[in-house]
């Protein structure tokens, strides 16, 4: 017996090892995926409950608020809703750009931009045929966004100069010619209290779902996301995303445009926030005025790294922060609590998050195995 | 020409006046990239700085008991940014902004009660003595923390040349093989840097609710941490260089409020973006993909 191991072996070696095969990797894997944001979120529920308690308020009515404010009634839940479609899309600034390794913060320059610009061609057309008038505000809007993000992106791959950085510099000139303009040139005369550009009519708004009060821009959103999700997955074009972004030195070893891929990336990232920004005009306001920088922007950072820069990902995530800041003011009214608790609790969700990005890759059971 | 003097005297007393808070976050931010790190997070202690020296400054009468509690909850703000951003495969960029907004939104929550009453401003330097002038005496009232952030400024440049101190945050920050050879605690020198730094964020926070423009408000900065990020760069991780460059982002700032002075109120808007735009044109003209710039940490990821 034992002597006849050592021919099998001889026989057996020039075959491929075969290693076992591990149908429950994948499943694994994705149960990792799941699991550690869904305890991180744990976490920093638990250490906000430890601040409000600390301050005399019971977390389990916060709680509670939270949940009646933003998904306990139909009628809440549109809210939520309403809210998440921006949300996405501002998003998506943050999460394609971040497939290449990029950190992209500027997004609230691209939606207030992108808002103005739907706005001012809204107006500007207003006479025409509505569903013509609202394909020109998308355009213009997804345009100026995209040209924004895009300049980013230049600066960072032809002038070195750091993405995080020089996307926020941009948005804080953004909003000051945003400023410029809804206040000076561009202001409605009949716009007193709210500066605000000439009304797109309300011919040409959105509307809603029918049957619903919730406007057609979620729609937008989730089939956006799912593009974006399928592009990155399965395209070539999203595997040089994914390469690139992994390894630029094998990327740049395989000929792939480096430099081209991160100007398109973040263009199409500041495409959908000034798409964000267009919805919010075309669907909400009827024109541009300070209300566009409400910070749809910053939640999307927030929420782009919730769901692990994963176009997929960011729908669920939106629709969980769109719920927490609808339910702001139920909380405000009924805690007493000021309209800052929910960026608090924003503030510990992405600490924590980030934190737990330390967690992957740190348990045997989640690795594939059979693989020495 | 009355009006152009007018300009430029506005435009000094601008510069001295908001230059304190780029210059105190940018030598925090230098401290820190200089062990290494990136802190973004900066932002946030400014914001948290202010609002806890104006809370304390109101509570106790007391602005300097407010500077010394802005600095410990900047401090507080860095150790939770040095604390996590010491885990494995935890990116500092990403940390930072996280850490910037946890700090806006706690400044926010905590400040609201503050925004309408008045507390105890800091004492200024009255400079301007020797002139007749109003305008000169009013520009020339300087706050005792501009003093301050020179110095500590030139102690700094000091003590990294010089001081055993500053060495070991050099080597930690220019290679982290080297520091673990000649066994040093990286992690802990690294932490202890961002708390100063962030410390040091919100010391210049404090001067914005208790100096200039001395209130409460959540308006209070606009990415004024941030500049200062892009600012260290622009000085190159030379703590006396910051100075310099505090001082020109701090005109640029009071380019449109000076301009005002004289009844130029057109694209009173786009004079806010002056120092945002300067910045950026700063950084296209001094930086270069693939040039590595001198007195750039080696493990910074910043310019990567």
């Amino acid at each position: 017996m034992t002597i006849t191991l050592p021919a099998e072996t001889v026989v057996a070696a020039p075959k491929a090892p075969e290693a076992p095969v591990d149908w429950s990797y994948p499943l694994r894997r994705l149960l990792e995926t799941l699991l550690v944001p869904f305890c991180a979120l744990l976490l920093a529920a638990g250490a906000f409950a430890i601040f409000l308690l600390a301050l005399g308020s019971s977390p389990i009515e916060f709680a509670s608020l939270i949940w009646r404010g933003a998904f306990g009634s139909w009628f809440s839940f549109q809210n939520t809703l309403q809210r998440a479609a921006p949300l996405m899309l501002t998003a998506l600034c943050v999460a394609l750009p971040a497939q290449l390794g990029l950190v992209v913060i500027g997004g609230e320059g691209a939606v207030v931009l992108g808002g103005l610009a739907a706005a001012v061609v809204g107006a500007s057309l207003s006479s025409l045929y509505p569903p013509l008038v609202i394909l020109g505000m998308a355009i213009a809007g997804a345009g100026f966004g995209a040209l924004w993000i895009g300049l980013t992106g230049w600066l960072r791959a032809y002038r070195g100069i750091n993405e995080t950085i020089a996307s926020l510099l941009l948005a804080y000139v953004a909003i000051a010619v945003f400023n410029h303009l809804v206040e000076g040139p561009l202001r409605d005369p009949a716009s007193l209290n709210k500066p605000s550009t000439l009304p797109i009519g309300e011919a040409n708004m959105l509307g809603s779902i029918p049957g619903t009060d919730i406007h057609p821009g979620l729609i937008f959103g989730i089939i956006i996301c799912l593009g974006f999700w399928i592009m990155i997955q399965r395209t070539s074009f999203g595997f040089a995303w994914r390469v690139t972004g992994g390894n630029l030195r094998a990327a740049l070893l395989q000929g792939l445009p480096a430099n081209r891929l991160i100007v398109i990336a973040c263009a199409l990232g500041g495409a959908c926030a000034g798409l964000a920004g267009m919805i919010e005009v075309a669907a909400v306001h009827g024109s541009a005025n300070a209300s566009l920088a409400a910070g749809y922007g910053y939640a999307g950072i927030l929420i782009a790294f919730l769901a692990r820069q994963s176009p997929l990902g960011i729908i669920p995530m939106a629709i969980l922060l769109g719920g927490i800041s609808a339910a702001g003011g139920l909380i405000q009214r009924r805690l007493g609590l000021p309209d800052a608790t929910v960026l608090v609790l924003q503030g510990f969700i992405f600490v924590s998050i980030l934190a737990s990005e330390t967690i992957y890759g740190r348990f045997r059971w989640f690795q594939p195995r059979g693989v020495a | 020409m009355e009006n152009l003097s007018m300009v430029f005297v506005a435009l000094i007393a601008g510069a001295l006046r908001v230059s304190t808070p780029f210059l105190f976050v940018s030598l925090g931010e230098c401290l820190t990239e200089k062990s290494g790190r990136i802190n973004l997070g900066n932002e946030g202690a400014l914001v948290l700085g202010a609002m806890t020296a104006y809370a304390f400054s109101y509570e106790t009468g007391s602005p300097w008991l407010g500077v010394l509690a802005a600095m410990c909850a900047g401090g507080a703000l860095g150790l939770l940014h040095g604390l996590v951003c010491s885990l494995a495969r935890v990116n500092d960029i990403a940390m930072g902004i996280a850490v910037m907004l946890a700090g806006i939104g706690i400044a926010f929550f905590f400040g609201k009660p503050y925004i309408q009453p008045s507390a105890p401003q800091l004492p200024v330097l009255p400079l301007g003595f020797w002139s007749d002038t109003p305008q000169i005496r009013s520009a020339l009232d300087v706050s005792p923390l501009f003093f301050l952030g020179l110095l500590i400024a030139v102690f700094m440049a000091w003590a990294f040349k010089n001081t055993r101190t500053g060495l070991v945050v050099r080597i930690v920050g220019d290679s982290a093989d080297a520091a673990r050879a000649m066994g040093l605690p990286i992690d802990r020198i690294r932490i202890l840097s961002t708390v100063a730094g962030s410390a040091l964020a919100g010391v210049g926070g404090s001067f914005l609710s208790l100096s200039y423009p001395g209130s409460w408000n959540e308006g209070l900065s606009s990415g004024q941490g941030l500049v200062a990020v892009a600012l260290v760069v622009f000085a190159r991780w030379n703590p006396i260089a910051c100075v310099g460059a505090a001082l020109l982002f701090g005109a640029a700032g009071a380019l449109g409020p000076s301009l005002q002075t004289i009844g130029v109120t057109q694209g009173y808007y786009l004079f806010y973006a002056a120092p945002y735009v300067l910045t950026l044109v700063i950084m296209v003209l001094t930086v270069a993909p693939g040039r590595v710039l001198r007195g750039m940490p080696g493990e910074l990821s910043l310019t990567r």
